[in-house]
């Protein structure tokens, strides 16, 4: 695959250099740096950041809020991708405008949710004038400032990501497989569980994973809709304020290392799942 | 057999249902930023009573908006501009060359679009107080090009990939020395792939929170980054005046999405995701 | 659905694709009608776009009809959806399930129909010992070859015994020699089960080796449906001619004509000519079959001379350039030696030379 002898086989590849300099000095770097700082803390031992992460109760709790939160979040994402994915998987005009209407919350970014849920969401918004006029409900709602805020802006912004992901899975699915399954008998019902989900189940994996990972590191709806201090106090909040308010260096790092820890974890997790499953490619045959 | 027609039909409404609430509802909220950004008054009914632009007068003002929209110019062009300089040659080695390391390579360029950018973003921020970098324009450049020179080697390697490869050496066959056959052949070719990955790098890190809000100083905040402040000290102005820099931002946003999505799938501005070969 | 049946019918099958805003909406497939017979092995012959495909998409239920219905005996089928109709298909690209072995893809339609496990192992390990796979039983398609994927899918296909096997261009992704052992092996098959297959190809020596009678398509309608030989040595229309390798076509002058025979004249030639549709107008096409022309000495009946122009050589024969008095440039496949400018005179037998009427909207050109 390579060209003749080693000058051209050595000019090539310095085409690399810059792009890995770049993310060894200010990705990997920082990383190490963050992860010997954690080690070194304003006092205690090298271990003191992180017997003090488990043994304040602020601190603590945050990895569990933050699970309260991005758990559901990814559950309820992908979960409600899936039959809607499935549905959609013909390619046709009401996928490409669904698709395409599903790129603004995605691209819009958390802040305007968070912005825009308060206005919308809040106890005066349009949606708790709507429900107290339709006599669903009495009295004004409180989804914001609250855990049901930020787990809604968590919807609203990880649905189209976990959407548009498993779709792309699912049209990667060679439909002449459903077609083959159906000629030998099988039902659409049949063709989804023996054919689609077996092959769908490392793609959803994957989903499941990225969408966590994302809910998991929320922040600034944390801030802006929920209540910073108490029920959505997240593991972000805990990592910015040892930085920029305390200017704890250290410990800002060891919360970030945790974070990522507990993010890998459940990745791991899901991942080592799907290895149990059919992991190849998925068309059927050459051609 | 009447039953199972009549339950994938109700099944089909639901999915049609679920999706088009969920919509709507973005819609609404949408509507309603934009709503209360020209309103004069409003408080608890179904409408303001007034309407002005005044709170756009406002918030340009209060905000700052036209450095904020000046800085956020300038971090756009120069991440775009620099991850193409530096992604594209590694995206071109990626595509033609096979070589030791190269998976773990591959997965170093892709680790940043996996992990979300608070947890890099905190070490990070360290690194770059303690070298004196953070709080500048510079800064803030830097951070965004983390999760964007990836980006730009993900969307580019597939797309190099499918160039034959038989071109470049017809060109050579033909008498171009390496400049030629970079201005003549495969810049040309490579333009619509980059054209794409521009656009997009561009709508992400105009939306890219996390890394600016940890690296930015006073004035070297984004205009995202300075509607969250806004949003944060929101019980000290008045919402329509956020509403109206929200708008901002919101028009923005949307202007260059519309722009990118005239040459791109939407799906690609998830990343990750290879387009997959279809077998009709 | 019982593999006993008598008849296949398919009544004026239509189906028409609706266009987009504007656009005329396209007809791939135009009033197919046809007959098959318990056991038949019909082939769907034609270049790509002519309709073969979506005529099996259509059998196979994969599409719906715009018009016309299709009947097994007297139950109308074009009403059901696939999964109902039980027929076997062979896709071009294979479609095994990957995620499944070998056994597990040949036993999954038993598997849909609830035939117990006992039951279908058994049918299964028959189904792999006719196609010779029992051996990879437990492999995934990924592991196998392209030959024997092809095997997996066919016996996939036949396995739950279905009254028809539907066969999609399942030798378009094989190299040439495997090609042809391929084609061998689907003739044993069929020779052995003797079930009814339909089998869509564009390759015309696949259709005249495998099938009992060969339907030509050209844009969604069936040009001819007739045994092999028949559509070889008497294709029923210029289409047919064109593609069944009737490489010299040339528009020529109307003498005479009558009682199946016509004497065509023009460009150096003057020949006799079995007219295989009823020739109006003063012009008609000749086709003629490169090897088909003799070599003779000396001027005889129905001859002409000709000047060699380029000779190819294939091994067996060789395919020879020849240039007519007019101008004309004819193509003939011969045996003999012959030599660049050497003069030569050819001759056709009159039912060898065909006549049809002159397409004026296909023009000229062969």
């Amino acid at each position: 695959m390579t060209g003749a002898g080693p000058s051209s086989f050595d000019r090539s590849l310095l085409l690399l250099v810059p792009a890995t300099l770049f993310m060894v000095v200010l990705f990997v770097y920082p990383f190490l740096y963050g992860l010997q700082l954690s080690f070194r803390p304003m006092e205690g031992n090298w271990l003191a950041n992180y017997t003090q992460f488990f043994t304040t109760d602020n601190l603590r709790d945050t990895v569990w809020t933050t699970l309260k939160l991005a758990i559901p979040a990814t559950v309820i994402n992908v979960g409600v991708a899936l039959p809607i994915a499935y549905q959609m998987r013909h390619s046709s005009r009401f996928q490409k405008l669904i698709t395409t209407l599903l790129v603004i919350p995605l691209t819009l970014g958390t802040v305007l949710i968070a912005e825009g849920m308060l206005g919308y969401f809040g106890p005066k918004g349009w949606l708790s004038q709507s429900l107290q006029w339709l006599h669903i409900y009495e009295g004004p709602i409180r989804l914001t400032h609250n855990y049901w805020g930020v787990l809604i802006s968590l919807v609203i912004s990880g649905f189209p990501f976990a959407f548009l992901l498993t779709l792309s899975y699912i049209t990667g699915i060679d439909p002449n497989l459903p077609r083959a399954a159906s000629t030998l008998g099988a039902t659409p019902w049949n063709q989804f569980r023996h054919i689609y989900l077996p092959l769908l189940v490392p793609g959803l994996a994957m989903a499941f994973a990225l969408s966590f990972v994302q809910a998991f590191s929320v922040f600034p709806s944390a801030v802006l809709l929920g209540s910073p201090a108490g029920a959505t106090r997240v593991i972000s909040i805990a990592a910015y304020e040892a930085a920029f308010e305390r200017y704890d260096y250290s410990m800002a790092s060891a919360v970030a290392m945790l974070m990522g820890v507990v993010q890998l974890i459940v990745v791991a997790a899901v991942l080592g799942a799907r290895g149990m499953f059919y992991r190849g490619p998925v068309s059927g045959g050459k051609g | 057999m009447d039953t199972h027609r009549l339950l994938m039909k109700l099944w089909k409404s639901l999915v049609a249902l679920v999706m088009g609430f969920f919509i709507l509802n973005v819609a609404f909220m949408v509507a309603a930023v934009g709503t209360s950004s020209v309103a004069r008054r409003w408080l608890g009914t179904w409408l303001p009573d007034g309407y002005t632009f005044n709170w756009y007068q406002t918030a340009w003002k209060e905000f700052q908006l036209d450095s904020v929209l000046w800085v956020t110019i300038e971090v756009v062009a120069a991440v775009v501009f620099l991850s193409i300089l530096i992604g594209v040659p590694a995206a071109y080695a990626l595509a033609r060359r096979d070589f030791r390391g190269k998976n773990l390579l591959m997965g170093l360029f892709l680790l940043p679009l996996m992990i979300p950018p608070i947890t890099y973003g905190i070490p990070l921020a360290t690194v770059m107080y303690q070298a004196h970098i953070a709080g500048t324009i510079f800064g803030v450049i830097l951070a965004n090009m983390i999760p964007a020179v990836p980006f730009m080697i993900l969307v580019m390697t597939p797309f190099i990939e499918q160039i034959d490869a038989n071109l470049e050496s017809a060109a050579r066959v033909f008498g171009a020395n390496t400049f030629r056959l970079f201005w003549h052949v495969l810049l040309p070719l490579l333009a619509p792939g980059i054209l794409a990955a521009s656009l997009l790098v561009l709508v992400r890190t105009i939306g890219m929170f996390e890394l600016t809000f940890l690296t930015a100083g006073p004035d070297s905040q984004t205009l995202v980054v300075a509607l969250y402040y806004a949003v944060f000290a929101a019980g000290v102005r008045a919402p329509q005046s956020v509403d109206a820099m929200a708008m901002v931002y919101m028009a923005v946003t949307l202007a260059w999405l519309l722009i990118a999505l005239q040459f791109v799938n939407p799906t690609q501005l998830v990343s990750r995701v290879k387009e997959h070969p279809k077998t009709a | 659905m019982t593999s006993n049946f008598s008849e296949l019918r398919l009544d004026g099958v239509t189906r028409r694709f609706a266009a987009g805003k504007g656009a005329q909406s396209f007809t791939a497939l135009d009033a197919l009608s046809m007959t098959v017979r318990r056991g038949e092995f019909i082939a769907l012959l034609g270049p790509s776009g002519c309709g073969k495909s979506t005529a099996l998409n259509c059998l196979a239920g994969l599409l719906p009809l715009t018009d016309g219905s299709i009947w097994l005996d007297d139950t109308r089928i074009d009403v059901l959806p696939p999964e109902k109709r039980g027929f076997g298909m062979v896709f071009q690209n294979y479609a095994l399930f990957p995620h499944m072995s070998v056994a597990r893809n040949v036993a999954f339609g038993l598997a849909m129909r609830g035939v117990p496990a006992a039951e279908s192992a058994q049918r299964v390990q028959r189904a792999l010992d006719l196609v010779q796979l029992n051996a990879q039983a437990h492999k995934l398609p990924g592991q196998l070859s392209g030959g024997q994927q092809q095997r997996v899918a066919i016996a996939r296909a036949i396995v739950i015994e279905p009254p028809l096997v539907l066969m999609d261009e399942p030798l378009s992704n094989l190299d040439a020699k495997l090609r042809l052992e391929m084609r061998a092996e689907i003739r044993r098959i069929h020779r052995e089960l003797g079930r009814s297959t339909i089998y869509v190809t564009h390759d015309q020596d696949e259709a005249l080796s495998l099938a009992d009678r060969v339907v030509v398509m050209k844009d969604g309608v069936a040009q001819q449906i007739a045994e092999p030989q028949r559509i070889y040595a008497e294709p029923a229309n210029l289409d047919v001619a064109r593609f069944m390798g009737y490489r010299n076509l040339v528009a020529l002058n109307v003498r005479s004509a009558g009682g199946g025979s016509a004497r065509l004249a023009g460009s150096g030639l003057a020949l006799t000519a079995r007219a295989m549709q009823p020739l109006a107008g003063g012009q008609a096409m000749l086709a003629i079959r490169p090897e088909e022309f003799d070599l003779v000495s000396s001027p005889v009946d129905n001859s002409f001379a000709a000047q060699v122009l380029n000779v190819e050589y294939c091994g067996h024969d060789n395919i020879v350039d020849v240039e007519v008095a007019g101008g004309l440039k004819l193509i003939v496949r011969t045996t003999a030696r012959l030599r660049v400018g050497d003069p030569i005179t050819l001759a056709i037998a009159p039912d060898k030379a065909l006549a049809y009427p002159v397409d004026a909207a296909a023009g000229l050109a062969p």
